[in-house]
């Protein structure tokens, strides 16, 4: 898999402002400036979480106070005043730090008045031993929140309506079409970036972003090479109730060799379920009636019938050695609530894969969360990473922005692009890598991968990094 | 950014006194289509915005009460001298200023015409014109805050004649800015031989050491002529990265701040002695460094 790491590193590799192919083989507009369609100065494809909070960020930004920007979305508006009673199925993991840059944009303030999860611990173990690690903040602090993820599209909303002067949504508005400028020198064609709606109308664009998700258009249409990986599985979602009311601070993954199956805490008594599991699994999952569902769940969560004997004493073995370098590096084992039903109508499914663009950047053009990478949920980083996108590619435009230079100019957008792939293709590779190494029952991988674990438990520093 | 010089075909002017240099022109002639290639023959022009357009809004912020959301130098007046494809004018119109953009090269007029024609707030802010700093000077008296001339007095032929123009259409306390390079025998091996034959960071033949300007010579001419010069700074170019620094030395690149004086500017008749100009010229020419 070497060569696909290096794939993956892609633009990396190569000297910054190396030849870029000139996508699009259509023919630009002239410079008609009579029947000229409405310029923008940034363009985001893509009402998604990662799409919409780009405009909102931008919106909200200083240096952008007397520019505008359109956002673009296939779907309607989405705005709730108050959830209803029932929870989502579809949840997001949200860090720390993304509920930073939500909070810069004045949307997470919203988001607490909806609702939310915060989370203290991460307990995360594997089905083969007994081997586990722990994450948890030394200071009393929040490790993260779950979150719906229409609650965060509820949030983004109010507010883009907030800077509706800079920022124009247009709502069940699909982009069939994207048309490239030519090389700057020497041309009478208009410079900017083309985008034709599905019904007719046209933008132009000093920026286009893509947040249009893993089959970003945008992508495609500037021919950027994508790596994908389908892998063999696909995530069953559902909104669950606990046997008992509890804490439920606490967000538990444990990777079975079908893969791993997680419980995020919604609330006192309700958790969502994300389990990566083989396609036929999934399938037999959401057919199964209520009950041998939760009991499914449930085995999957308590049940010993992985162990081996071997295994364990292997393992108890490596735990009593560290604890005698390290007395407290052994983190007891809690366990992990026990489910009583799920919510008639939240099962679904959705097929997982991996996928990394590689690159993020072209003249004019940026993409951002998932149409620049795709990632298994198994590490909750998805969105994160997305948001992760948007403060950087933010941070650089706004200074462009403060510099009076045109907003499509590679030279901020590489850039982006450097600080993100060096950011992202580690995270990719190694979610990549866990997935792999737990998919298996072989005895020598699982002990390898469960002395890791437990060295990693013990071990502060590489904790923290995570 | 580049030079001034005479339109023998279309103006009948005696030659006699000016700032422009004929042979100036025909060098940017050839490349007046190469200007918005911003990987190309301008590069290290394209990325020497990444400071000085800072320098230029910061000092100008720091001077001004006023501070427009968005549009830091809204309401500002600039002259852009030597405005070549408009590199500089651009950046200083987004950033809200009311830009007057000259070079007498035509081709660079017109380049640079067409580059703002497609942004529609661009082509309002920013005006090019075809013509000498002296050309504009009898309609234009005292009347711009500011004058840009980037990469433009090492072109010059008489720098104390194009300082008093630019003090004559300035309004009084008004900026000057000037980017240009040292005379030293550094900026020799490393601005001609290197930047222009080995590395062809620059066009070749597009300098003159003998026209370089020190700081020291280029304060004094200023200094004498009305103006208060506020600060000087050392500028240098990274060719591996393809990017500007600000540094200490003033060897080979400099930025330099001046203004106005609020007063009427001291008159100088304009035969006084250009020779003893010429002389003293010559005279710090080994020295300089």
């Amino acid at each position: 898999s070497s060569a696909a790491m290096a794939a993956l590193r892609g633009r990396a590799l190569l000297a910054p402002l190396g030849a870029r192919l000139r996508a699009g083989p259509r023919a630009p507009l002239r410079s008609a400036a009579s029947s000229s369609p409405p310029l923008y100065d940034v363009v985001v494809s893509g009402g998604g979480m990662v799409g919409s909070a780009m405009a909102a960020v931008l919106g909200h930004d200083i240096h952008f106070h007397d520019k505008k920007i359109a956002l673009l979305e296939a779907g309607p508006r989405k705005e709730y005043d108050h959830m209803p009673d029932s929870y989502s199925n579809r949840v997001s993991s949200i860090s720390p730090g993304s509920a930073t840059l939500l909070s810069s944009c004045g949307a997470w303030d919203h988001v607490c008045s909806l609702r939310l999860k915060p989370f203290r611990r991460m307990q995360v173990w594997d089905a083969c031993s007994e081997a586990m690690i722990v994450f948890e903040k030394d200071d009393l602090d929040d490790m993260g929140y779950i979150v719906e993820n229409d609650v965060i599209m509820s949030a983004l909303t109010k507010q883009l309506d907030a800077v509706a002067d800079r920022v124009e949504v247009f709502y069940r508005s699909r982009a069939v079409g994207y048309t490239w400028p030519l090389p700057s020198h020497g041309c009478d064609t208009s410079p900017w970036v083309q985008v034709e709606l599905a019904d007719g109308r046209r933008l132009q664009t000093k920026l286009l972003i893509g947040a249009d998700g893993h089959n970003s258009m945008v992508r495609k249409e500037a021919e950027i090479k994508n790596i994908e990986h389908q892998y063999d599985q696909s995530a069953v979602v559902a909104t669950l109730h606990l046997s008992e009311a509890t804490d439920n601070n606490v967000a538990w993954q444990r990777f079975l060799p079908t893969g791993p199956i997680a419980l995020l805490p919604l609330s006192d008594t309700a958790s969502s379920l994300v389990w990566s599991t083989s396609h036929d699994h999934a399938s037999e999952l959401l057919a199964m009636d209520e009950e041998s569902f939760v009991d499914s769940i449930n085995s999957a969560f308590w049940s010993n019938i992985n162990h081996s004997d071997f295994i364990d004493t292997a393992g108890a073995m490596f735990r009593s050695a560290i604890s005698l370098l390290k007395p407290s590096g052994t983190a007891v084992r809690q366990l992990p609530p026990s489910v009583a039903g799920v919510d008639a109508e939240s099962r679904a499914m959705f097929p997982l894969g991996l996928g990394h663009a590689t690159e993020y950047v072209r003249p004019r053009v940026a993409l951002i969360g998932d149409a620049a990478h795709r990632v298994h949920p198994l590490a909750g980083q998805g969105v994160n990473l997305g948001f992760g996108d948007i403060a950087c590619l933010a941070h650089h435009l706004s200074a462009a922005a403060f510099n009076g230079s045109d907003l499509g100019s590679l030279k901020h957008l590489l850039k982006f692009e450097t600080e993100r792939q060096r950011h992202n293709v580690s995270l990719i590779a190694a979610t990549d890598v866990l997935k792999r190494l737990y998919s298996t029952t072989l005895a020598p991988l699982v002990l390898l991968r469960t002395w890791g674990l437990q060295a990693t438990n013990a071990l502060p520093p590489v904790k923290v990094r995570i | 950014q580049l030079s001034l010089f005479r339109f023998t075909v279309k103006r009948p002017f005696s030659t006699s006194h000016s700032s422009v240099d004929s042979k100036e022109m025909k060098k940017f002639q050839l490349l007046a289509h190469k200007w918005w290639d911003e990987e190309g023959e301008y590069a290290a022009l394209h990325s020497m915005n990444d400071i000085r357009v800072p320098f230029i809004r910061d000092t100008l912020l720091s001077m001004s009460g006023n501070y427009h959301l968005g549009n830091p130098l809204s309401g500002i007046k600039i002259l852009d001298v030597g405005c070549g494809g408009g590199l500089l004018s651009e950046p200083l119109g987004r950033l809200g200023a009311s830009v007057t953009g000259i070079d007498p090269v035509e081709d660079n007029i017109r380049t640079a015409d067409r580059h703002k024609s497609f942004d529609p707030v661009l082509a309002k802010r920013i005006q090019y014109k075809s013509s000498s700093l002296e050309e504009i000077v009898e309609e234009s008296m005292e009347t711009f805050d500011v004058i840009v001339a980037s990469e433009v007095v090492e072109h010059v032929a008489d720098l104390e004649m194009f300082i008093k123009c630019c003090s004559q259409v300035l309004k009084p306390e008004g900026s000057l800015f000037i980017t240009t390079i040292n005379k030293t025998q550094l900026s020799y091996v490393l601005g001609i031989v290197v930047a222009e034959k080995i590395m062809g960071i620059v066009p070749e033949g597009t300098h003159e050491w003998e026209k370089f300007v020190p700081p020291e010579e280029l304060e004094r001419l200023l200094e004498s002529n009305g103006f208060s010069v506020r600060s000087v700074r050392g500028m240098l170019y990274n060719p591996l990265s393809g990017s500007w620094s600000w540094v200490q030395s003033r060897s080979l690149n400099y930025a330099l701040h001046a203004v106005r004086a609020g007063a009427p500017a001291q008159s100088h008749a304009t035969d006084t002695l250009p020779e003893t100009d010429v002389q003293q010229r010559s005279a710090t020419a080994g020295t300089a460094g």
